[in-house]
């Protein structure tokens, strides 16, 4: 690939998109876990009495958010993964087909 | 960082067969160690050139990373210590391991990508791609180095005193064995080798601890709240929530950035990227690490409940004050001695490959980015490099069994903590910045690197935890016992302010070109 066409690639509109869109994505997805998790750990400290509060006969609310946390761990990856795989490889197939 | 990491064991007033040579556990472990070195063998034949070396020729397939991913996350100390601390402490075991669990997401968003597309052996790689080499790989190396240190003395004290307590071994000649066997494999068979002694352990590891709880709720009818309710008749609700571990909002801050962001910078963590042959497959393991460490965690959470309601909370504080052997005292329970003999093994199999993935990486920073980026000025002779990444690994296998005997019976829990520090404040905001930010200097990620080890560093022997819990002063300087929010935000400042005080013309202009190869992996090391 030639200089004046690696150029051409990154002065690309579609190009620029693949960015913006990338961090757009991931940079949401971050804040979400760091509010999930920073905000468990602020319940913990200021509110454990909340996370005591009894859900059906043997379980209780700090059970059911731990446990739930991990999940959410893996779906929001999942989730990514996804995106990752539909949408942001088939915009950077479009990218080397055009220009390179 | 909790003591119950610490293996401090007491076998004397064992009531079990624990601390007696099974023949069982015996059996298992040689079987593990004999099929390990057949697949070192296997892999040395594999192993010539230095992708081969140090990424397994890059042809470890998605899936099978996230198994070995998740194999150097599942130590000994998180399979053993978590169980234990809900077995002795409840519900704050499960806070725990969600530190440990949720800097997986953040790695799939913020670096596996870039890092797989960017680099090639090293994640100083990354770092040092459009800033002046030197620099960066010497202070790269030095955090690197730093964090594998301080990781594989706590694996090491850990590996002396479980081992002492399962098989009945003399603490040295345990601490001999581990070092040996796990050299060979780093040696010998590289990083195939060491990826598929991971995943096998991987494997024994969720299999033996799926069993384990299988087993235990069998007591129950299969029913979780069955198991609920009978550690909240016999120890009460509180058991069942939240309870002392997070008492000032700052250290539990602190605390969970380490874990969190640390992940994100643990070198033999970050060095598994480059096994895979492209981002996509980067992204997959990625998903398939986390969803085995996350069952992981919800599986020790079972384990510690389960032997807190089935072995009782005497009994294990009684054959170990960490509560550490909770989940082996379970085993026998629910499975007699030969499970017992089972599990002792894949928790002794599971050290082994954890340190010889920290050796490895150690391996790699030292002839990767010291010898060949430093000494060689960047003109590599391959054969030159494996030399001495050979050197280097024979060199490491000696310093950990050294490093092992010279922390014998010394309090070393606080330095898996460290580790995690350092790797949060020096190698997170490092890394992350030269990926996002055109505007970061040489300078800046000197002075970012340095900031951060050193704080993370000088903070930990000024907190509770050094100054406290091991020198015993009555109070400590630093108030917090964990110095990462104050370690990686500095790090993260002085980065960006002496990168702003001195743009660097070269590396902004570089920045652009590079982006080619971080979003369209246009040149990516095959």
């Amino acid at each position: 690939m030639s200089k004046t066409n690696t150029h051409e690639i990154l002065q690309s509109k579609a190009f620029k998109k693949l960015v913006t869109n990338r961090w757009n994505i991931s940079l949401s997805f971050t804040f979400v876990m760091l509010f999930v998790y920073i905000g468990f750990l602020l319940l913990v400290a200021y509110d454990k009495d909340a996370l005591k509060m009894p859900i059906g006969e043997s379980l209780n609310l700090a059970i059911v958010v731990g446990l739930g946390i991990i999940l959410f761990s893996w779906l929001i990856t999942g989730a990514y993964v996804y995106w990752a795989n539909n949408y942001y490889d088939e915009a950077v197939k479009e990218i080397k087909k055009e220009i390179i | 960082m909790s003591l119950n990491l610490l293996l401090q064991i007491s076998p004397e007033v064992s009531p079990s067969t624990l601390g007696t040579a099974n023949p069982i556990s015996i059996a298992i472990f040689f079987l593990f160690v004999a099929i390990t070195l057949y697949i070192t063998y296997w892999a040395a034949k594999k192993t010539k050139t230095g992708s081969e070396f140090y990424a397994a020729g890059r042809n470890i397939s998605g899936f099978q990373n996230g198994l070995a991913l998740a194999g150097d996350y599942m130590s000994a100390a998180s399979f053993l210590g978590i169980a234990g601390m809900v077995a002795t402490k409840g519900y704050d075991g499960l806070i725990y391991s969600i530190g440990f669990l949720v800097g997986w997401p953040l790695i799939m968003f913020l670096v596996a990508e870039p890092l797989r597309n960017l680099g090639k052996y090293t994640f100083a790689d990354v770092v040092a791609f459009r800033l002046k080499q030197r620099p960066i790989r010497i202070a790269a190396a030095a955090g690197s180095l730093m964090t594998i240190a301080f990781y594989l003395i706590a694996q090491m004290v850990g590996a002396g005193s479980l081992i002492k307590t399962l098989f009945g071994l003399d603490y040295e000649i345990a601490v001999f064995v581990v070092g040996i066997v796990m050299t060979s494999y780093v040696l010998f068979g590289g990083m195939l080798a060491t990826t598929w002694v991971q995943i096998i352990k991987a494997v024994l590891l969720l299999s033996g601890a799926t069993i384990l709880v299988l087993l235990a709720l069998a007591k129950f009818n299969f029913s979780p709240g069955e198991l609920f309710l009978s550690v909240k008749s016999q120890y009460g609700a509180d058991m069942l929530a939240p309870g002392g571990f997070i008492t000032n909002p700052f250290d539990a801050l602190s605390l969970g950035l380490a874990l969190m962001l640390g992940t994100a910078g643990l070198p033999h963590i970050l060095m598994r990227f480059y096994t895979v042959p492209d981002d996509k497959a980067a992204r997959k393991s990625v998903f398939v690490a986390t969803g085995f460490i996350g069952y992981f965690y919800i599986l020790t959470f079972f384990i510690g409940f389960a032997a807190l309601a089935l072995v009782g909370k005497d009994a294990i504080l009684g054959l170990d004050k960490g509560g550490n052997m909770a989940a082996l005292l379970l085993a026998e329970n629910t499975g007699g001695s030969a499970f017992l003999g089972f599990i002792a093994s894949v928790a002794f199999a599971t050290i082994l490959a954890v340190v010889a993935g920290l050796t490895l990486s150690g391996a790699s920073t030292i002839s990767h980015d010291l010898y060949v980026h430093v000494v060689k000025h960047g003109v590599s002779d391959e054969k030159g490099e494996m030399k001495v990444a050979k050197r280097a690994t024979i060199f490491l296998g000696i310093l950990a069994v050294a490093l092992g005997l010279m922390f014998k019976g010394q309090n070393v829990a606080f330095m898996v903590g460290l580790a995690f520090s350092i790797a949060a404040s020096a190698n997170f905001p490092a890394l992350l910045m030269s990926i996002i930010w055109k505007g970061f200097t040489t300078k800046g990620a000197v002075w970012c690197m340095v900031t951060g080890a050193s704080l993370a560093l000088i903070l930990i022997v000024l907190s509770p935890t050094v100054m406290v819990d091991i020198m015993g002063y009555s109070e400590a300087i630093f108030p917090l016992k964990n110095p990462t929010i104050v370690s990686m935000t500095s790090a993260f400042v002085v980065g960006i302010i002496v990168s702003l005080l001195q743009p660097e013309k070269e590396a902004a202009d570089l920045f652009e070109s590079e982006k080619l190869r971080t979003y369209l992996g246009h040149g990516s090391e095959k």
